[in-house]
């Protein structure tokens, strides 16, 4: 039999294969979610937004950031650019124009990423549904939204409200076994 | 021998943190200067004007709030009301005018105090975006017990406003008044006297006063290049005739001299609102119009002086329910108009301050 360490990667971690023998352990499954939790726990109380305001909400996210409400308390701490946020917040109302750009930017972000949609005119158009030939009707044309806020614009507090959800979200994930399925897709792959 | 260099495009925006919202501009730079600037607006256009067309006079208030510059929500109520008002030739009561003005004031120190925070944070001093958020938020509660809304108010009526004060509004707007005045001398400690901030601004982006005329700036950017010119004195509307105010003018032109004159403003609106406290009669707030309000055929143009310029509305209406044709005349589409004057010949790191100081909102630009 040759030496592990001469094999190729595939035959030493058979990562199609890793959940299943994973879970027919004893107790392997429940240290499974166990890790996983913690991780969740982790990753929940620090969930980085991109700072990207497209209209009105915007100010109302700014207020949130600011003094009185202050999101850093919850581990939500502005990031300038998408290839450090783990999340973006569609503020505003968003234009058929802007639409490839906020693809884009969701695009550069790096996995996992989450999206909350902020106000009414990011969830379906808002007032400007009606009458109008340059407003996208809904931010979820272009990019899969996670928390959707209400409001026009959404006080600070429903903001708050919506990161709270997005935690709850995030420390529901199993995390480690998409993330297991999702190398051993790009192994098969590669 | 001279150097040879190659021109370089820099494209910044729309996504970027002090472009203010959706703005892109490209920059044409030798080595570190700036050749040429170039905005590229409208990736906030939201069809405004047409979407006016297709409602009633009364339900246009709420999209004004929306549509056009958010953060002097209140302005844009008057500037559209007062053009209703003027065509329809409807009175409205001494009470209403005084808790408009009050309220306007009290919005020009909101949109100046956002407008001085980010400034900041473009600048590199965060703490002065912490502080004037402190002070907004106070400002927003104000507006929250008197409208209902932080944000977007639709509290001016054609023929007065929505509702009389809550109990105890006018002392608690006292006691702000009192607040705010006691707090600018932290931002003078704080930002006036920085050396990296007068560094940073001191000279820099000047727009000498032919120019502001030549290409359309009004407002704080004007006055700071040195045009004496307010439209609240030279057009009266609601009770400004009624009070005293200055008009802080600065001949120099720069960024400083547009922060200079915008905290100016700040200490001048407060003035304007304790006069108003103290003279405002009690009465009727609102006359009565239909709610199906048919306007005569004509054309009126109304002006206002919004936190960022002079703001006009040129209204059309054929005789029904629903105006005909709206243009708005924005102060800071004009104002970004005189971008490229102030930019050309500074340096790279100087784009952030020029813009900054110029106060766009990107919603007022694109409509």
């Amino acid at each position: 039999m040759a030496d592990p360490q001469y094999l190729p990667r595939s035959q030493v971690l058979p990562l199609d294969r890793a959940l299943e023998i994973i879970d027919a352990l004893p107790g392997g499954g429940v240290i499974l979610t166990k890790v996983e939790e913690v991780l969740n726990w982790g990753r929940a109380a620090s969930v980085w937004p991109l700072t990207f305001g497209l209209a009105c909400c915007a100010i109302e996210m700014m207020q949130a950031y600011a003094t009185r409400f202050d999101l850093d308390r919850m581990g939500v701490i502005p990031r300038a650019t998408p290839r450090q946020a783990d999340c973006i917040i569609v503020a505003g109302r968003a234009t058929i124009k802007i639409a490839p750009i906020v693809r884009r930017l969701w695009e550069q972000m790096p996995e996992p990423k989450y999206v909350i949609s902020m106000g009414s005119c990011a969830t379906c158009g808002g007032p400007f549904y009606y009458d109008n030939y340059s407003i996208l009707k809904g931010i979820d044309q272009v990019i899969p939204v996670d928390v959707y806020v209400p409001g026009c614009p959404p006080r600070p507090e429903a903001l708050i409200e919506g990161f709270l959800k997005l935690q709850d979200k995030i420390k529901k994930e199993p995390f480690l076994r998409r993330r297991i399925q999702a190398a051993a897709a790009a192994q098969a792959g590669g | 021998m001279p150097l040879h260099t190659e021109e370089l495009m820099l494209n910044m925006g729309p996504q970027h943190p002090s472009t203010h919202g959706v703005l892109r501009m490209v920059v044409t730079l030798d080595g570190e200067n700036i050749v040429d600037v170039q905005p590229d607006i409208g990736y906030l256009h939201s069809s405004v004007e047409k979407m006016m067309e297709h409602r009633t006079y009364l339900q246009n208030i709420a999209l004004v709030d929306r549509g056009m510059d958010y953060l002097a929500a209140m302005a844009n109520e008057e500037v559209w009301v007062l053009a209703v008002e003027r065509l329809g030739r409807i009175e409205v009561p001494e009470r209403a005018r005084y808790i408009r003005t009050i309220m306007l004031e009290l919005q020009r120190i909101s949109s100046h105090l956002l407008w001085l925070g980010t400034f900041g944070i473009d600048l590199g001093a965060f703490t002065a975006f912490l502080w004037c958020m402190r002070e907004r938020e106070r400002i927003m509660d104000l507006f929250e017990s008197a409208t209902g809304g932080r944000l977007h108010h639709v509290y001016f009526r054609i023929g007065g406003v929505y509702d009389d004060l809550p109990e105890g509004w006018t002392d608690r707007c006292a006691e702000f008044c009192d607040y705010l005045l006691d707090r600018l001398p932290e931002y003078d400690e704080l930002l006036t006297g920085n050396p990296i901030f007068l560094a940073r601004t001191r000279g820099v982006g000047v727009l000498p006063l032919e120019r502001a005329v030549a290409m359309g700036a009004s407002g704080p950017v004007a006055r700071a290049s040195g045009l004496a010119y307010d439209v609240r004195r030279a057009h009266p509307y609601e009770v400004y005739d009624r009070v005293q105010f200055d008009i802080p003018v600065r001949t120099e032109g720069d960024c400083y001299a547009r922060y200079l004159v915008r905290l100016e403003e700040m200490r001048q609106s407060v003035r304007i609102i304790r006069q108003c406290l103290e003279q405002m009669p009690a009465g009727e707030i609102r006359s009565k119009v239909a709610v199906t309000l048919r306007l005569p055929k004509g054309e009126v143009y109304a002006r206002t002086e919004s936190p960022r310029g002079d703001l006009g509305i040129y209204l059309v209406s054929d005789g029904g329910e629903r105006p005909y044709r709206v243009k708005i005349r924005a102060p800071a589409f004009s104002n970004l108009y005189a971008l490229t004057e102030m930019m050309r010949g500074w340096k790279v790191a100087d784009v952030i301050a020029i813009l900054g100081s110029i106060d766009i909102v990107l919603s007022d630009v694109d409509r």
